[in-house]
């Protein structure tokens, strides 16, 4: 009897973790397959599409924490922001010119950024902890504005050179190295993460999301495990920019402000909370939307937008890959039972 | 016999009210307490201020001799003090396996771990296995949660707390809410907990708290007013006044 439990318990690990790992297969080769269908169908848009990596690893930071640990915030750009000018100002002022040491000083400035913001937020909670989110990515703001020697403040921080990737590709015109140095850095994020929220502290975050009073009650500290989310988070939000930084050679202002950190919640809403893939699609589909409705019409594209996400959060509130998702869990439960 | 658990003195007032005045009590090592007492007697809250949920107005909270009344919640719960819940908190979307796996883990010092799914660990699945077969949950281990029935979860509550291998645990109301036809399951759970474990159950159904508790406390309006064996406790007029001015559950005891 007991025998007989254990194998079957022993099967259903077996079959959790293909199906893990399919998943994960999955994700891997749908990423590839749209960044080369991007690359093939709009050559001439590359810089388009590489700000739309830049901003998916926004969006997946934003996801950690606000999707996977119940954390609403809306400064999430202060992080990546952070990332942006710290490897812009590395080649500027630095001379740091190669991109991998650039994106590493992204990430250590996005991890800095992100204990600092967790260290101020996590005091709070709810409606006043999203105060906080705001006055904090306005204080970055200002302070970027500031110290214009640094960062040139309102006209941005320009002068950002670049070497050849691995002393190989040149960052060219058309964006094509810029594009794929995006790709890969996606690719290596999502595979880590997809680690990261199966693995016991992404279980446990899960659980505070719920209730940190039963976390509490299992000796587990929530205030620490939320400051090591935000720590990795702002390393996601850090790579972001730095990429963002890379592809443009220019840091705006605005990569850090209160308008890019609410797109980026409004993306994440789009696409689904607390799933790698809603992040992705929420921010391919917002960014794909404005682009062609603006070109489209460009009078009234905000209008489109704001009707598109009206009509996700009533109809589809789990999000757009949310919904798919558990449309596609039914349909097969479904098929199951008739079948059985 | 050295005492695990000790209690001095515990207040706590909410504004005006007093909730808990003056209650002492000394647990020793695979004691079986039972604390009953009208609803809204501070039982609960006792519970709190014990486990550090709540912040005592005064008194102190020894385990094994060490003062923790300014220790956190979490540092209690290391040093093997567990609670359950009342109303059971658990995680809906996560499984009973799931559940009892991160109680491992954070009893062994690994749920802040980033690599690895526990799911796939045979060291901690074992001793998970194990902890749900006695409980008669082994063939729910992967279901969720909010897919079970609640004399299920209520015994999930149990082993999660078995999971954290604990010296002393709280039961707050551990068969509360449970059909009568599944009570048994908890009853046979709460006779088999290791005999060194010393337990403090909250309970209302007096068939149970006779079974179960070779000690009875009786909390009414904040204070103890019986400490004593189960044989006694029906007995004594200040616990039959304090049940009757709750006629609520003065059948249960008369
Ligand atoms: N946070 C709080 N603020 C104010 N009053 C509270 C608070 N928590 C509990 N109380 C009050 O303290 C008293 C004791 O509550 P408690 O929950 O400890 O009772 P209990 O003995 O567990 O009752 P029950 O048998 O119904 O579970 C009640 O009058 C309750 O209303
Ligand atoms: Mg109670």
């Amino acid at each position: 009897m007991s025998g007989d439990s254990s194998v079957s318990n022993t099967n259903s690990m077996t079959r959790l973790r293909s199906n893990f790992i399919r998943r994960d297969l999955i994700g891997i080769a749908a990423i590839i397959i749209t960044a080369l269908a991007g690359y093939l169908l709009f050559p001439d848009n590359l810089a388009l599409l590489t700000r739309l990596l830049a901003i998916a690893l926004l969006v997946l930071s934003l996801d950690l924490v606000t999707g996977y640990c119940g954390v609403a915030t809306l400064g999430q750009a202060a992080l990546f922001g952070s990332g942006a000018y710290a490897a812009g100002i590395l080649s500027a002022h630095y001379g740091i010119t190669d991109p991998l040491l650039m994106t590493l000083g992204g990430i250590v400035a996005g991890v800095v950024a992100g204990l600092v913001c967790a260290i101020v937020m996590l005091r709070a909670h709810g409606l006043p902890q999203l105060v906080l989110s705001i006055a904090l990515v306005y204080l970055f703001h200002e302070f970027a504005n500031k110290a214009s020697s640094w960062t040139g403040g309102s006209d941005g921080l320009s002068g950002i050179m670049l070497d050849p990737l691995f002393g190989v590709f040149e960052f060219d015109l058309f964006g094509h190295t810029a594009y794929f140095f995006g790709v890969a850095l996606l690719l290596i994020v999502f595979v880590l993460l997809r680690i990261l929220v199966r693995s016991p502290f992404g279980m446990l975050c899960r659980g505070i999301k719920e209730d940190p009073v039963r976390v509490r009650a299992l000796g587990a500290s929530p205030h620490k495990a939320l400051v090591k989310m935000y720590v990795i988070s702002g390393a996601v939000a850090g790579t972001g920019g730095a990429l963002s930084a890379i592809s443009t050679q220019v840091v705006a202002l605005d990569s850090l402000s209160f308008t890019q950190s609410a797109e980026a919640l409004v993306m994440l809403v789009l696409g689904g909370t607390g799933s790698l893939f809603g992040a992705l699609v929420g921010t391919l589909i917002f960014m794909l939307f404005e682009d062609f409705v603006s070109a489209a019409n460009p009078f009234h594209w905000l209008t489109m937008v704001g009707a598109l996400l009206i009509a996700v959060v009533l109809f589809a509130p789990k999000g757009l890959y949310g919904t798919a998702e558990a449309f596609l869990a039914g349909r097969k439960k479904h098929d199951g039972e008739t079948r059985a | 016999m050295s005492a695990v658990l000790e209690v001095i003195n515990l207040k706590k007032s909410f504004g005006g009210l007093v909730v808990t005045s003056d209650v002492s009590l000394s647990m020793a090592t695979g004691d079986r307490v039972a604390l009953i007492g009208p609803n809204g007697a501070g039982k609960t809250t006792f519970v709190n201020l014990v486990t550090g949920a709540l912040r005592p107005s005064s008194g102190e909270v020894r385990l094994r001799g060490e003062t923790v009344t300014k220790v956190g919640p979490t540092g209690r719960v290391q040093r093997g003090l567990v609670r359950s819940f009342q109303v059971t908190r658990l995680f809906q979307d996560m499984t009973p396996a799931e559940h009892v796996g991160l109680a491992v883990l954070q009893r062994t010092g690994n749920s802040g771990r980033l690599f690895g799914n526990f799911l796939t660990r045979t060291e901690v699945m074992e001793e998970v296995d194990h902890l749900l077969e006695k409980l008669g949950l082994l063939p729910l281990a992967h279901r969720k949660v909010r897919e079970i029935a609640y004399g299920q979860q209520r015994l999930l509550e149990l082993a999660i707390a078995l999971a954290l291998k604990p010296s002393v645990l709280l039961l707050d109301e551990p068969a509360a809410g449970v059909p009568q036809s599944d009570t048994s399951r908890i009853e046979e759970a709460l006779a088999n907990l290791p005999s060194d474990l010393s337990v403090l159950m909250i309970e209302h159904d007096m068939d149970l708290v006779f079974r179960f508790a070779r000690r009875v406390i009786v909390l009414a309006a904040g204070a103890v007013i019986f400490d004593g064996s189960p044989s006694d406790v029906t007995k004594d007029a200040r616990v039959r006044e304090a049940y009757l001015g709750s006629y609520a559950h003065a059948s249960h005891v008369a």
